[in-house]
């Protein structure tokens, strides 16, 4: 097969803004279970929310899809705030097994994505901006804004929890918790509202990944699914609990997939996930970075 | 002879801290070893490494003249080394007599030696549970029990593997003085019986009472290893663990 | 949850007069139905038993071992694809043997998964379970052998063999015998050696390791089997529908029910997943009926959080307690 350079190199960019994308995907998850220990696999049906928040947005308001995401992050906040307390009343509390726990949130994923189909149907949705379509012509390759732009918006998100968690006392608080709650009792901080406050981040996080989710690709309910094993296999091959470690991991999906779907055609690009999930869980299941 | 149990160069860290630092400790058949250190001084992990139930980085476990490195934890109950937990770890849906069964059913009945009927199982079961006076709440579930109940069910279920070795860790913690009596009794019963036993204590009466032998432990080393009576008096194991 | 040590109804009842009795009972229904004559109750007996199997298979590894197995579309589409493959390849191969080579492939994949990620936490073996629902059916969508992305046509023959009359008697029937098959394999489970061992995997994992149970074994076992049972639930679907893509095969409500009906039920018993195919199974019937047939497939979802929530030891629990 002939290998072109351009096409190779192409390739392997866009799978690096990919990858940018992938961890706001997944950052997220890294704090909730990561952090937390909470396995909320519903975590891809609140980046569809936001999808379709940043879509309203969009198409009825005529806003900039990303502006829409961050108006509503409060919400996001508070609807993580509120499916926590939930979470922690039922299940945490009673120290159940994880059996109730996983089939919780399996529920919150189902109902999401099912509310999303009456509402909006199960056609593809697409938004409108300036800059999706043209691309920056550097020379050797392309840069789509397509991709450039939420990758940006991505990092800056990424970045940004990295400075909360390690320079707030809030922040610290929750690397804390993750760690030792009786430590964290007797600085007077209560270690629920800081889950609380956590997980409400988490999710908070989804409303921003959503806007990019919608300008990288057009989204329907059910495109959810795909996600969770990417951003659990992000997770796991980054290390949980570690921040660094997760970018590096997206980045390596996002190339892998990109790669892949150059190659062999973009339908395969699911599996790719699944497969660096498994041989991660079988050779190193600390991760890259893990502890 | 042979020792039952040899461990040799055991050594365990956990990331940067490092809990056990070649350990060599040997266990005759019939023997009853105490071992007793401060807490955090690595003696469940000690427990954990031999059983199974962790991996140690380095050194060597025999039993019974057979090496056990890469056995699993249930591979190595079913030749005959069994423990009780520090914290108790009752199968919480199950009732108490279901609780013993489980060891019966996967250790005695896995050996060549004999499979038990139901019918003897389930006399099996009372008997056990009668050794440690728990015999008229057979049909209820760990949670209505108490703390000290718990731990008895604890060494009914080791009990209940028919062990060659046998670890109670802490079995006694928080019983009162004619509790402790009885577990002592009955621990000396087992060993009668030909069960080795090592008994892992703070307790210090019931340790000087039951034990042959005494080993120390103190942050990931052995510091002590000899008669009772001379390891008490072993001015660093004074200065370490029994203090003032 | 419920233990092993009461369950459900006919607590005297085991092994081979369970069986029977089971048989009678699966007898009578399918009389009653050749009596009644209506093509509709067929094919609404159809899906709520296909749905007691799916849920008994999911509750062997899920209530009685406690390992959660989100790829249930995985495996019931393994079914159904085999199938449509086998159908096209040996047009004249029965049904049933068709059952069981879907069983046999399910079982395998549920054994090589388990084998990749039984060793680490139960959390990663369920997250390993979503991926596997996604590859499959990435694999099978490429699949162009079996329809892709377009689906595959089946056409379902005019008489029932053996039995005649309508063909979906023939496939009620079916349906009816793998159920038999399946409650009497749970049932033997639960007060067996096998039983208890999953028991004390599901409720603490080390303690059991240390009491003698080699958990690894136990629980390939149990995923092995769950996953047979669900690749022959799926066996029979491409007739019933006769017209399989993937967007069907793998509709995540197959998943949904199949976790929802036995946390509905009870995960305890044999009994649990049994009640809650056939309240949950009934109540989505007699909603699609009356409001619409999108609203219907969102309560299985809804119910099972709030009994997830409120009472987890299932309906089957809610009355043994009251004994």
């Amino acid at each position: 097969m002939a290998v072109s350079l351009d096409l190779l190199m192409n390739a392997v960019i866009s799978g690096l803004l990919l990858g940018g994308f992938y961890a706001a995907v997944s950052v997220g998850v890294a704090i909730s279970f990561g952090m937390l220990d909470v396995v909320n696999i519903a975590h891809p049906a609140f980046i569809l929310l936001g999808s379709y928040v940043a879509f309203i947005g969009n198409t009825v308001f005529g806003i900039d899809p990303i502006l829409a995401s961050t108006i509503l992050l409060p919400a996001f906040y508070l609807l993580g705030m509120a499916l926590y307390q939930v979470y922690y009343v039922a299940f945490e509390r009673r120290d159940d097994q994880s059996l109730r726990g996983l089939s919780f949130f399996f529920g919150v994923l189902f109902i999401t994505e099912v509310t999303l189909v009456l509402i909006f149907g199960v056609d593809y949705r697409t938004v409108q901006a300036p800059y999706i379509g043209p691309s920056l012509n550097l020379g050797l390759f392309d840069l789509p804004l397509r991709l450039l732009v939420p990758f940006l918006v991505s990092m800056v998100m990424v970045v940004g929890l990295q400075i909360f968690l390690s320079r707030t006392f809030v922040g610290r608080a929750v690397q804390a918790v993750a760690q030792d709650q009786q430590a964290l009792r007797l600085m007077a901080a209560n270690p629920t509202k800081i889950k609380r406050i956590a997980f409400g981040l988490s999710i908070a996080t989804a409303s921003l990944a959503g806007a990019c989710l919608i300008i990288i690709q057009p989204v329907e309910p059910s495109i959810g699914r795909e996600y969770i094993g990417r951003i659990f296999a992000i997770c796991v091959l980054g290390g949980l609990g570690s921040f660094p470690g997760m970018v590096i991991a997206a980045m390596t999906l996002g190339i892998a997939e990109s790669l892949t779907a150059t190659f062999f055609g973009p339908s395969w690009a699911p599996a790719v996930s699944f497969g660096i999930l498994l041989v991660t869980l079988a050779v190193r299941p600390s991760g890259i970075l893990g502890r | 002879m042979t020792a039952l149990l040899e461990v040799a160069g055991l050594g365990k860290r956990f990331g940067g801290f490092v809990a056990l630092e070649s350990i060599d400790l040997e266990v005759q058949q019939g023997e009853r070893l105490g071992l007793i250190g401060p807490n955090g001084s690595g003696k469940s992990t000690l427990v954990n490494c031999i059983c199974g139930t962790l991996r140690n980085e380095s050194g060597s476990v025999r039993f019974a003249e057979e090496a056990l490195d890469g056995l699993s934890a249930h591979e190595r109950t079913r030749r005959g080394l069994a423990r009780s937990f520090q914290l108790p770890r009752p199968f919480a849906s199950l009732s108490l007599a279901e609780n013993i069964r489980i060891p019966i059913l996967y250790t005695v009945n896995a050996r060549a030696t004999g499979h038990l009927s139901r019918a003897a199982i389930d006399a099996r079961c009372l008997e056990l549970l009668g050794q440690v006076g728990l015999a008229a709440k057979a049909e209820r579930r760990p949670r209505d029990l108490t703390q000290i109940e718990m731990r008895k069910l604890e060494l009914a279920r080791a009990m209940a593997a028919e062990p060659k070795l046998l670890i109670a860790d802490e079995a006694m913690a928080g019983l009162s003085h004619a509790e402790v009596d009885e577990i002592i009794a009955l621990l000396i019963r087992l060993n009668a019986e030909g069960v080795t036993v090592i008994m892992i204590e703070h307790i210090m009466r019931a340790v000087m009472e039951f034990s042959q032998r005494l080993a120390v432990l103190v942050a990931g080393r052995k510091i002590a290893d000899g008669p009772p009576q001379d390891v008490v008096r072993d001015p660093e194991v004074v200065r370490a663990y029994l203090g003032e | 949850m419920a233990s092993l040590v009461v369950s459900g109804a006919a607590p005297g009842l085991r092994g081979v007069p369970f069986t029977l009795a089971l048989i009678v009972v699966a007898v009578a229904i399918f009389a009653f139905g050749r009596w009644l004559d209506s093509s509709y109750a067929f094919f609404i007996g159809y899906v709520v038993v296909q749905y007691i199997v799916l849920g008994t298979a999911w509750n062997i590894l899920g209530g009685y071992t406690g390992y959660v197995n989100f790829g249930i579309t995985a495996f019931f589409a393994i079914g159904a694809y085999s199938t449509v493959a086998l159908h096209k390849l040996v047009p004249t191969l029965p049904l049933p043997a068709m059952i069981v080579v879907s069983g046999v492939l399910a079982g395998l994949v549920g054994l090589g998964t388990g084998y990749l990620t039984l060793r680490l936490r139960g959390v990663f073996f369920s997250i390993a379970t979503l991926a596997l629902a996604v590859v499959v059916q990435t694999l099978i969508t490429n699949w162009d052998f079996v329809g892709g992305a377009r689906g595959a046509y089946v056409l379902r023959p005019k008489v029932a063999p053996l039995i005649g009359g309508e063909y979906v008697q023939y496939l009620f029937l079916l349906m009816l015998g793998m159920c038999v098959i399946v409650l009497a394999t749970a049932r033997g489970i639960e007060r067996s050696a096998l039983g208890y061992g999953f028991a004390a995997i599901r409720d603490d994992e080390g303690a059991a390791e240390a009491s003698g149970v080699p958990t690894l074994k136990l629980k390939l076992i149990a995923t092995t089997l769950s996953g047979g049972f669900m690749g022959m639930a799926g066996a029979p679907l491409p007739f019933y529908v006769t017209y399989l893509d993937p967007a069907s095969g793998f509709s995540l409500n197959y998943a949904v029910n199949a976790i929802a009906m036995p946390l509905i039920g009870g995960t305890g018993s044999w009994l649990g997943p049994v009640v809650g195919a056939v309240l949950v199974g009934g109540l989505q019937e007699y909603l699609r009926v009356t409001i619409s047939s999108a609203v219907n497939v969102l309560v299985a979802g809804v119910l099972m959080v709030a009994f997830v929530i409120a009472a987890p030891q299932g309906i089957v629990g809610l009355f043994q307690r009251k004994r």
